[in-house]
């Protein structure tokens, strides 16, 4: 069973990984000589990421709010259609080879399209933090459905359950670990759509400060945001890792399984 | 416990129409041939399950005993079946039969009371509170009723499925090697629980443990790859002990059945 629960060892773990990092990073600039404005100290950019700390927590706000903005509509968004899906088989033959084949689309591909239709505006990076996290939401909740233990349905067509009944309180419930495996995805997927959609065209957001410093040569600030988006990104696979913990503990099907 | 006294008044002999005005559940008759991708499984097959008694369906594994099982529960078979499946009182035998299988089939994530009160919630019909408790402390989990099945031993997540299948109050149970997975001290213990709890109703027991036949059953259909071959039992009200002398005589008949 994975989890995510820190426990003190992995919290020392985590933090000996860092600070390993950080003394390789250093050593690398140390022994390299390497321009500061390509590569710089560790020191340096924790001192950016200090001075500015107000200027760079604005820009991380808002990409915070897109990515569970993002988040929370696109695994809406997944769960609705994977259940409108196992309802109906007609659907399911329409919609599934579309779906499928909108996923050769580079969605990276749409952020200019986007930003074109809805603007320069949260919008448009929100609409590109769905699109990357909806298909995973989709097809491992719509697989999970698929899915349900033979015995289960026996039971629930020996009980004369009706078709809905079977869905919500059998197919469902038991779909949680696959859909939970689903989301997790989707907490590692979103910010990168979220960044994307701000390099394509924005005045907020970690990715239009990046690109911001990038241009000015502000390379210290470029690396104490990259910063600040690691920790976000974590943070927010975090919670979600431990809201899907819990549902997977409901569900009672991770310890057997 | 004591057989020779405790005879319940069936009879196997007389036509099964004369049960039914006593209130007895009806007895079930399936007789057809089933067949697999064109194959046919079994031809001219005749099994009758004894109204309000048990009727064991004895054969090795992968036979079709449990195919058998699933084409009267109306379950998904994967093969075509050509005959009928009539019920002595004429009534139609869909929607009155109550399932229950080697894996215990508890949702995990529901306790053990909300288990049991699965059907009606299927259906959303009203709860009837009191006999959920009622059936829960008869298979003795009144300390559980709200635990989960992942805190339950196999003994008594096997007692909580009966207590479900109880709870669905139909007159055809169907038990598809309910017991088979469980120690054998625990095994005995669910098999006296199980005969005294499914008193007066249609039991079907389909099992590949000829002694768990003979304990239960008071007719025994002894499957082999080519026919049934029925046996009936001297009637007893509860579980026989088998060094029952009713029982001793008839035991390698029925084992030279299973391996014709």
């Amino acid at each position: 069973m994975r989890s995510d629960k820190l426990s003190l060892i992995k919290v020392w773990e985590i933090t000996f990984a860092g600070l390993f990092m950080i003394l390789v990073w250093q050593a690398v600039v140390w022994i390299t000589q390497v321009e500061s404005f390509i590569l710089p100290a560790p020191l340096a950019v924790a001192v950016a990421l200090f001075d500015q700390f107000d200027l760079i927590w604005h820009h991380a706000i808002i990409t915070a709010i897109e990515v569970i903005a993002g988040l929370a509509l696109g695994i809406s968004a997944g769960i609705l259609t994977a259940l409108n899906l196992t309802m109906s088989e007609r659907g399911r033959k329409l919609i599934m080879p579309a779906l499928v084949m909108s996923q050769t689309i580079p969605v990276f591909a749409l952020a200019p399209l986007l930003t074109l239709w809805l603007g320069y505006g949260l919008a448009s990076k929100i609409a590109m933090a769905v699109l990357i996290v909806y298909f995973p939401v989709t097809s491992t909740f719509l697989d999970g459905l698929a899915n349900t233990p033979k015995g289960y349905l026996d039971l629930a067509h020996a009980m004369r359950s009706p078709n809905r009944s079977t869905l919500m309180q059998i197919r469902v419930p038991a779909a949680v670990p696959s859909l939970t495996s689903g989301i997790r995805l989707a907490a590692v997927y979103a910010p990168i759509g979220a960044v994307i959609g701000e390099w394509v065209g924005a005045s907020n957001g970690l990715g239009y400060l990046m690109l911001l410093a990038n241009g000015r040569v502000k390379v210290d600030l470029m690396f104490a945001a990259l910063v600040a988006l690691c920790i976000l990104t974590v943070t927010i696979r975090g919670m979600v890792g431990m809201l899907c913990n819990r549902a997977e503990k409901w569900s009672g099907l991770t310890e057997r399984n | 416990m004591s057989l020779e006294s405790d005879h319940i008044h069936f009879a196997s002999d007389q036509p099964i129409h004369m049960n039914t005005q006593r209130g007895l559940p009806p007895g079930i008759r399936l007789c057809g041939a089933f067949s697999y991708d064109e194959r046919p499984l079994f031809s001219d097959l005749e099994l009758e399950l004894l109204p309000g008694a048990w009727t064991c369906l004895l054969g090795s594994s992968g036979i079709g005993k449990s195919t058998l099982l699933r084409l009267i529960a109306g379950l998904e078979t994967g093969g075509s079946f050509a005959g009928s499946i009539s019920a002595s009182d004429n009534k139609p035998v869909d929607g009155r039969v109550a399932y229950m299988a080697q894996s215990d089939l508890l949702l995990p994530w529901l306790t053990v009371r909300q288990n049991v009160a699965l059907g009606a919630s299927l259906r959303r019909e009203s709860q009837d509170h009191s006999k959920i408790d009622r059936l829960i402390s008869e298979v003795g989990l009144e300390d559980y009723a709200s635990s989960k099945p992942g805190e339950l031993s196999g003994g008594m997540r096997q007692r909580c499925a009966l207590a479900r299948t109880l709870m669905e109050d139909t007159p055809l149970i169907l038990l598809d090697e309910p017991f088979s997975a469980l120690d054998p001290v625990t095994r005995r213990q669910m098999q006296a629980l199980a005969s005294s709890t499914l008193q007066n109703r249609t039991v079907l027991l389909v099992t590949h443990d000829l002694a768990e036949a003979l304990r239960l059953g008071n007719r025994v259909y002894a499957m082999n790859q080519y026919q049934l071959q029925r046996f009936d039992l001297p009637p007893c009200r509860s579980m026989r002990e088998l060094d029952d002398a009713s029982v001793m005589d008839i035991q390698p008949q029925i084992f030279s059945a299973l391996n014709a």
